[in-house]
Order: C-alpha cells, then structure tokens, then sequence
C-alpha cells in the first residue's frame, strides 16, 4: 500500500506533509510517496523523532491511491486535511494550488 | 448588560499571562504536547483538521457592539476573515497560529471576553433563550442566572476535572428556546403558587451517542438556593460519575443507571448535608446581577409603524422577512430582529469580519449597542423601534444577512463537519447548503411552514440532530458518506428524541429523500397550521417509511 506521513505543524496548525529529505511541506505534491513497509517504518521514525523535537504535532501514516494519473489519499478525510474545506474552495492549499484537488478527479471520473 | 468588575478583569487578565507562559512552554518544548492539551483546552484551543481552532465564549449569547467588533478584527487579523456562530452560543475561528493565541486572547480580554472553559471536562459556558428579556412571554430574565452560574462555575476548584463536560442551559419563558432539557442542567425559570421566582431542574439531558431527554429532579428550586443545588448535583455526579469510559462518562449515564429517584435522591441528600448558607444567593447580590439586564430606557412608541406597513405591501420579500425574522417585543413599538446566518447556499452560522461590522454598527445605532447569538446560530438585534425596521432591513439586505428564512426549512443548524472537524465522520454544511437550495427562502418554504432540519457530521451530534424535527447524522461507511434521517425530535418544552427512519441515504439521494419526507408531511398535515412535529405525532413513523422505502425506494444503502 503506497502512502505518505502527515501532522499538523506545531507552531500554525497546518497540515504538513513528510517529504522525501526528512523535512515538511505543506503542499501534498511534495510529500514523498512510500511504497513498502521499511520506508514507511523509517518515516514514522522520522515523523516521531519530528515531534519529540516539537515541530509537528502527531504524525500519521495515510494511504494512498492513483486516481486520474496521480497519487491522492484515500480517505475523505485526508483528501479534505490535504486540499481544504470543501465548502471555501477559496481557503486552505486549494487557494494555493497545493491540492491534490480530489473534487475535480472525482467530477472527471463521474 | 453585565460589566466586569475589578475580580473579573484581574481574573481574565491573570489566565491570558499564564496562556501565553504555557504557549511559550510550548513552543520551546519544555511541555510536550500531553503535557500541554489540557491546558490548551481549557482555553478553547483544538487541533482540528486544518488547523488549531480557537472557540471563544459569548456567555449566555449576548454582547455588544465593541465585542463584535473585536471578534470581526480578530477574524480579519488572526484569521481568514470569517468565524462561524455555535450551537453553544459561542464563536469558533478555524484558522489561528498557536503562537498568536496569547494575542488573540489579550484582544478578547480587552474587551472582557475570553475562552476559558469552552473546552475541557468543566462546567462550559452557560446558554440561555437568545430572546432572553425583551421577549413578550417571558417569566424573569435567564440572563442574570446565567452570569451568577459563570461566576460560580469559572475555575471552580473542586469542578475543574470532572469526569466529562458539564453543559448548563437557563431558560425563562413558557417556550423553551434553550433546548433546556438537551443540556446535563436544564434550568426553567417558574413562579410557585406563592408567586415566587424559582426554577424546575432538569438533570441528565444529553445528546451525544447516547440521547437524552433532561429528568425532572425538582419541581420547584427557590431562587436563593440555585448554586447550593447546582453544587449538590455537580458533587454527586462528579463524585460517582463514571471515569473509565469517556463515552459512558456524562451525568446521563449516571442517571440512568442510578435511576431517576436514585439520583433524585442522592442530590436531595447532597443538598441538604451542604452547608446551606455558605452558597444562598442574597437578594441584593441577585438584584445586583439583575440591574445589569435591566431593559434599557426605550422611548415610547406607537405600536404599530405606518412606514413598515406600507413598505410590506409593496415589497413582498421585505413582507416575507418580517413574517419570519421579526419577533414582537415586551414593549409596545420595538421588534426583536433576527439576522440570518442561513443564506442560500452558506455555511450556516458563518460570518465575515464586514457582516460583524454591519451587524454591530446596527446594533449601535438601532439597537441598544446590543447583539445576542441564538444556539440556532444566528444572530439577534434584540431591541428594534418599528419605525426603523426598514433601515435595518435595507442594511442586513445590503450585507447578505435579511434571508427571510428564520424558523424555516432553510433555517438549518449543521455542525462544521468533515470539511473542518477532526472527529467528523461525514460533512455537513455541503448537505445543508443543498437542502436550502432546494427549499428556497421563497413561496416553497413558506407553505411548508416552520421546520426544524438539524444536522451533524458525527455520533457526537454537535448539530443537534437528536433533536431535529428531521434530523440528518452523517455517518461514513465503507469509505463513503452516507447520512441517516430520524424524525419526530424536539429540543422545546416538548422535547423529544427523534426516532430512525431506517437504512441511510448516500449524499447524492439525501436531499430528495428529505424531500419526500417533506411531501409526506404536507399530505398528511390537517391544515397547514399543523407543524410537522404535530403530524409526527399524530401519524407516527409509518407513513414516512413507506414513501422513503416503498414508494420512492430511494435508500441505496
């Protein structure tokens, strides 16, 4: 199952996303997309050792799965902490392009 | 209304110094984040989905026009300029930076308002009837009740980690519009045979996974005596309340598995071992509080406004409005206005920095400086003359905030849900806005009459759903949202729980089925001013399962 690590930075609250160097971005297409156990294992080290050192709050593992030629979470919930309320298209990443914009590969599939 | 004194303002002023040391703590990681949520919550801070959010207190509901200015500046510079009106008479912002909370609780508290206990296994915040002293039914006012419970309840040492959240609701007219007996204490202002002022107390309302109608555990508390009874409940249950299972916690659960007599019986003997004159309010302390409420000097007037006549029979939206969102008054000549949150197509209970401007600019100039929250999330001009409802309406109009909706289909309370919340399971604003979509603020949804949708995104049931005459609980399954409709609740002095219609309905099928239930009830009715919960009532479930289920065969789950 492919995935990626997620918390809310400390600091402002956003959501952040573990990107391939150890570091966070907000923005989802950063992340990095993990494929196997050993990586996922190591980026919740990671993710951990992040947030003994206070910058993130509670990082968590969440699935992933290729949806119109990209990768987005699989869980509403996580499509909607990665992209923004999806009422106020005008808040949260999807103001910033930084979404992995769910509600529209959704209205291209249907 | 009420002033901080010298206790309060060294009080809140104290709590935003220690806030912002515990921020600091924080931030530097000297407290780990254990260390430090209890703390955060006490203040009103979560984390949600997106970001912290920072729930601010408007106790009893009501405020004046600095206070929501100093909420619409805060909006515009700690937020996204916007925060959305609870169902607890509070304001909630999605959007601040941990590190700017201390500021934003400083601002607050420069204006004697503050978050405390707004989160947190305490005593939260005290609501009571949004129309609360300027309503022509109206036994006493709730309000100063209220503010005495706040100062009570504030910090109290000994209630400080209750097993679980305390909720407690004052309601002073015949018509419950507290949803009273909802609440873990709900408090209805009566007068004895002897004509003295006392309050009938309910005990263990709740709604939550495990809804509740309020008990009755007294029938007549004197008015001295509410903090000593209130301590003997709060003693009992927060003595024998349950601590190992958070959702078995509330003082519901205690009453149900104690029993009605039980409890009763527990709290009589708390009440009576108390020492009793250590907590009896003084006359003078509560005609202290009370002068604080005192209805304002209003000017006489005519009771009727020609201007306001002749406008409503030429302008049929301005008619519509006054139908619905202009309450009468205890005095003859003013109007109590309610501003709706609902527009077309919104979030309900939202509100941008340039609404709460408008709105308390209006307060200002035409309403005693003075604005209360309704826990149906929208706001109220409590103190309107006649002659200037035009104006009023002219600048809500302006503003989005005339939709002539209140108490109707489009009137719906609804949780954040899934697009804010971190516990939601399902959304619930997108749901509401398509329901008002679909019923309009026009001919539609007057024939359909007053209606009470209610929706939350969870089994917590923030948006009342129990207690809808329809009710919507959006729930996930599977991966997909799928939303279960219970109809039959009531949050008035007539409350009740609303029962499951069956399987649930997808997103896309919810609205036509709420539909058919709707068409349903509008056959069934024996005239139209018969309310949907008196048809409920009267022709129970079976009919509405048959056009859910049978005739529509609308369910897909």
């Amino acid at each position: 199952m492919d995935g990626m690590i997620t918390a809310n930075r400390l600091s402002d609250g956003l959501v952040v996303f573990l990107d391939g160097n150890g570091g966070w971005t907000e923005d989802f297409h950063a992340g990095a997309v993990l494929a196997d156990a050993a990586a996922k294992a190591a980026a919740l080290a990671t993710g951990a050792a992040s947030a003994a050192a206070n910058e993130v709050v509670e990082p968590y593992w969440i699935d992933l799965e290729p949806r119109g030629g990209r990768y987005v979470p699989k869980a509403l919930r996580e499509a909607i902490r990665a992209s923004g309320p999806t009422t106020r298209r005008d808040l949260g990443k999807q103001a910033q392009g930084q979404a992995p914009d769910f509600l529209k590969i959704a209205a291209a599939e249907a | 209304m009420y002033r901080y004194d010298e206790f309060d303002a060294a009080f809140v002023s104290a709590r935003v110094s220690q806030f912002r040391d515990q921020v600091d703590r924080r931030l530097t990681g000297e407290l780990t984040e254990e260390q430090f949520r209890p703390h955060r919550l006490m203040n009103g801070l979560y984390l949600q989905l997106h970001s912290y959010m920072l729930r601010v207190a408007v106790p009893y509901g009501t405020m004046n026009s600095m206070q929501l200015r100093k909420l619409a500046e805060i909006a515009r510079t700690y937020d996204r300029g916007y925060g959305h009106f609870t169902t607890r008479q509070n304001i909630q912002y999605n959007w601040p930076a941990l590190k700017d909370t201390p500021d934003i609780l400083e601002a607050l508290s420069s204006v004697e308002m503050h978050a405390i206990q707004t989160s947190g296994n305490c005593i939260r915040n005290v609501t009571a009837d949004h129309f609360a002293g300027v309503t022509a039914d109206e036994i006493a006012d709730p309000r100063p009740y209220g503010e005495i419970l706040r100062q009570w309840s504030s910090m109290h040492p000994e209630f400080t980690f209750l097993p679980r959240k305390f909720k407690i609701a004052v309601n002073g007219a015949p018509h419950d519009r507290a949803a009273i007996q909802a609440h873990d204490i709900g408090l209805q202002i009566v007068h004895n045979e002897a004509g003295e002022l006392g309050f009938i107390v309910y005990v263990g309302g709740g709604l939550g996974r495990t809804p509740f109608v309020g008990k009755k555990v007294r029938g007549f508390l004197p008015e001295r005596d509410l903090l000593s009874y209130c301590e003997a409940i709060l003693r009992v249950y927060n003595l024998e309340g349950r601590r190992d299972n958070k959702y078995k916690a509330r003082i519901k659960i205690l009453l149900h598995e104690k029993g009605l007599e039980g409890l009763t019986k527990a709290v009589e003997d708390e009440f009576a071992a108390l020492d009793q004159d250590a907590l009896r309010l003084p006359q003078s302390e509560i005609e202290r509080i009370r002068a604080y409420f005192a209805l304002p000097d209003l000017a006489p007037r005519p009771s009727e406004s020609a201007r306001v006549t002749r406008r409503r029979g030429k302008d049929s939206r301005f008619d519509a409005f006054c139908r619905t969102n202009v309450t009468p008054h205890r005095a003859p000549g003013y109007a109590i206005v309610t501003v709706s949150l609902k527009p077309l197509g919104g979030a309900p209970g939202d509100a941008s920095a340039e609404q709460m401007d408008a709105v308390a600019d209006l307060a200002e100039d035409y309403s005693q400086d003075e604005i209360r929250v309704s826990h149906e999330q929208n706001l109220i001009l409590p103190y309107v003359a006649l002659d200037d409802l035009n104006a009023v309406y002219d600048r809500l109009a302006s503003m989005g905030l005339a939709t002539p909706n209140a108490g109707l289909v489009s009137d719906i309370i609804a949780c954040p849900g899934l697009d804010y919340c971190a516990l939601a399971t399902a959304r619930s604003i997108p749901i509401a806005q398509r329901l008002a979509q679909r019923f309009g603020d026009g001919a539609r949804s007057r024939e359909i009459g007053p209606l009470k949708i209610k929706i939350s995104g969870c089994i917590n049931a923030c948006g009342h759903h129990h207690v809808g005459h329809i009710g919507i609980l959006g729930l996930e399954r599977a991966g997909e949202e799928t939303y279960q409709i219970t109809l039959g609740g009531s949050g008035d002095e007539t409350a009740s729980i609303g029962q499951i219609t069956g399987p649930g309905f997808s997103s896309e099928t919810i609205v036509d089925a709420i539909d058919t239930v709707i068409e349903t009830y509008m056959g069934q009715r024996t005239s139209a001013e018969e309310g949907f919960l008196q048809t409920y009532r009267r022709i129970g479930m079976a009919p509405f399962k048959e056009a859910l289920y049978e005739r529509n065969a609308g369910s897909d789950i």
